[in-house]
């Protein structure tokens, strides 16, 4: 168990068990932080059929720490695809008629090019080594695989979370290659509050020994502790408190009373730590700093002179936004700035909020309202696309 | 929506003045009653506000483009001459601030179309003459303390307030209590009496 674990999640970092595109010197990725990165790869899955005119194709934007098996069978978990209740035969974004295309994002730990990857250069895992990944880099490497299907334009383009902010920024680069987008549950930029937990999570693994300055591979170790913590902390931010007080209260675990002890006494804490526990087995501790700290960067704002409505100017797309009333994370107001500005850039634009007390995660969830909403959105869209039914 | 969906024959006259292929916001699209007929009709590029959460819900589930929002607030986020035109139906008599809304619409739209119930028909003059009440009719159902509708006009207090703001008043027609368009001939006293209410055509 020890050696398997200490292996890098089963090298699906190099060799993942999904398709890989795999670039070389020829096709470096421009980076935000000044750099080239090359060689490198993009681990992808696709459903469903591209139609001959290549106007079918939804790229899927995964979040923080999901990947890129999002409607098939997780080979590092078992477990079913992030979100295989939206996606699939006869789903909402039905793939007997959609061609849908996921990729692990730049940075990731699942067969994209991330510091759980060899770096050539020295035959060892990049670690710290591999420059900042931005929300922009990762859009830029989604466009080069996009390019490799010769796919002129995407029909959708959808994501929650760190995937919503990688929506807005192919709508605010590449306006021409985006026909919708679908942005949910996110923000044009990360609160200082957001940054705030981010720090605390990279703080919780940085402390644990095995991190060794992140070079833990090569001492056979791995932070988890420190990222199971981290972890904990964060799921804490992807809830709401009512949601927690229903489920959980204060409810004992397999135990009749208080045990006077730092045992986990209460059902919340050993939901925690096994939500800390798992986490550790399918996520690399690097790569969930590089992961946050994309997050921190994401100011699409900034990157128009302050002004949110210069980074939409004169779009083509058609927008569809969803927030969640029970969001603390993202809360609805993140989306309203976006909305407002979308206004004053004159684009097509469509504004949710569903009323649910299951917090961030809800996007990921069975939520009928939000699929409704993304229903009616896609059914609008594939009849002014020209797409039959 | 503040009147009765039954009601919503001014809905047609407000299509009618809108030709084909326009760009079209429609503050206070509630169920998006509008924004279909002119979608199907009229082939616009059709956008919606609407104030509850759930109208809009519903509407984007129909597959149409609305957001939730505020007339008074909202609309300054739009540039100037957005849209073709901006439809602002029954109302705003439910704004805070009717004379800004106004001045937004203008703003935001080359055109402006306003429909409100009239409250100088005779009806709601007679109700108040007679019994000293406010009324409560078939179109504005409401009782005083629950009515969202807290901005009555006549229809000569709404040509006075396009003056105030330098709008010029292109079409205007009034409906009478069946919904049948009143005489162009007829004087506007006559309007104010016989109409229910009013659809005006607006620019600035």
């Amino acid at each position: 168990m020890v050696a398997l674990r200490t292996k890098r999640t089963n090298n699906e970092a190099d060799e993942p068990s999904s398709p890989v595109l795999r670039f070389g010197a020829d096709k470096p990725l421009k980076l935000d932080a000044g750099t080239l990165l090359s060689p490198f790869q993009i681990a992808y899955k696709t459903y469903g059929t591209l139609n001959d005119a290549r106007s079918n194709a939804i790229l899927v934007c995964h979040a923080l720490t999901g990947d890129q098996h999002v409607a098939s069978t997780n080979p590092v978990t078992g477990k079913p695809g992030w979100w295989e209740v939206l996606i699939g035969p006869g789903k909402i974004i039905d793939t007997s008629r959609f061609f849908v295309i996921c990729s692990n994002v730049i940075g990731g730990c699942l067969g994209s090019t991330g510091p759980a990857s060899t770096n050539p250069a020295t035959g060892k895992p990049y670690g710290l080594d591999l420059p900042i990944i931005t929300i922009r880099d990762m859009v830029r490497a989604q466009l080069m695989l996009v390019d490799h299907f010769g796919i002129e334009k995407l029909f959708s383009v959808l994501g929650g979370s760190m995937g919503g902010m990688q929506v807005l920024q192919w709508a605010s680069s590449y306006p021409e290659r985006v026909f919708s987008a679908l942005p949910i549950a996110t923000g044009a930029r990360h609160s200082s509050q957001n940054i705030a937990f981010h720090e605390v999570g990279r703080q919780a693994v940085m402390a644990d020994p095995d991190w060794h300055g992140g070079k833990y591979f090569e001492q056979g170790k791995r932070p988890e502790k420190g990222l199971a913590v981290a972890r904990m902390a964060a799921h804490i931010t992807y809830l709401s408190e009512a949601a927690l007080h229903r489920k959980f209260g204060r409810n004992l675990q397999d135990r009749e009373a208080l045990t006077f002890g730092f045992d986990a006494d209460f059902q919340i804490e050993s939901y925690l730590r096994h939500q800390g526990m798992t986490f550790v087995d399918r996520f690399d501790a690097n790569s969930y700093l590089y992961m946050t700290r994309a997050m921190d960067y994401f100011d699409l704002a900034a990157d128009h002179g302050g002004r949110l409505a210069d980074a939409f100017a004169g779009t083509k797309t058609r927008f569809c936004l969803v927030s969640f009333t029970s969001d603390w994370l993202f809360p609805t107001e993140e989306s309203r700035s976006v909305v407002h500005a979308l206004n004053a850039a004159g684009a097509s634009v469509s504004f949710v909020e569903i009323e649910t007390d299951r917090g961030h995660d809800a996007f990921l969830l069975d939520e009928p309202e939000l699929f409704a909403a993304i229903n009616g959105f896609i059914a609008s869209a594939a009849r002014a696309r020209g797409l039959s039914t | 929506m503040s009147v009765n969906h039954a009601q919503r024959v001014d809905l047609e006259v407000v299509a009618d003045l809108i030709p084909p292929q326009s760009r079209v916001l429609d503050v206070g699209s509630g169920d998006g009653l509008l924004l279909e007929l002119l979608q199907a009709t009229k082939q616009v590029d059709g956008r919606g506000m609407e104030l509850s959460q759930r109208g809009v819900n519903e509407c984007v589930a129909r597959g149409l483009s609305v957001i939730q929002g505020d007339a008074d607030k909202d609309l300054k986020f739009y540039p100037d001459k957005g849209f073709d035109f901006v439809v602002l139906s029954q109302t705003l008599q439910a704004t805070r601030n009717p004379k800004l809304v106004l001045d937004e619409l203008l703003r935001i739209g080359k055109h402006a179309i306003v429909s409100f119930p009239n409250f100088g028909h005779w009806r709601v003059r007679l109700s108040l003459f007679v019994e000293g009440r406010m009324p409560v009719t078939k179109d504005l159902p409401y009782s005083w303390y629950d009515t969202p509708n807290i901005h009555f006009c006549t229809i000569r207090d709404f040509v006075n307030l396009c003056e105030e703001l330098g709008a010029t008043v292109e079409k205007a027609t009034a409906l009478d209590a069946n919904g049948q368009k009143i005489g162009l001939s007829m004087p506007w006293w006559f309007w104010n009496f016989f109409g229910q209410q009013a659809v005006f055509l607006l620019k600035r």
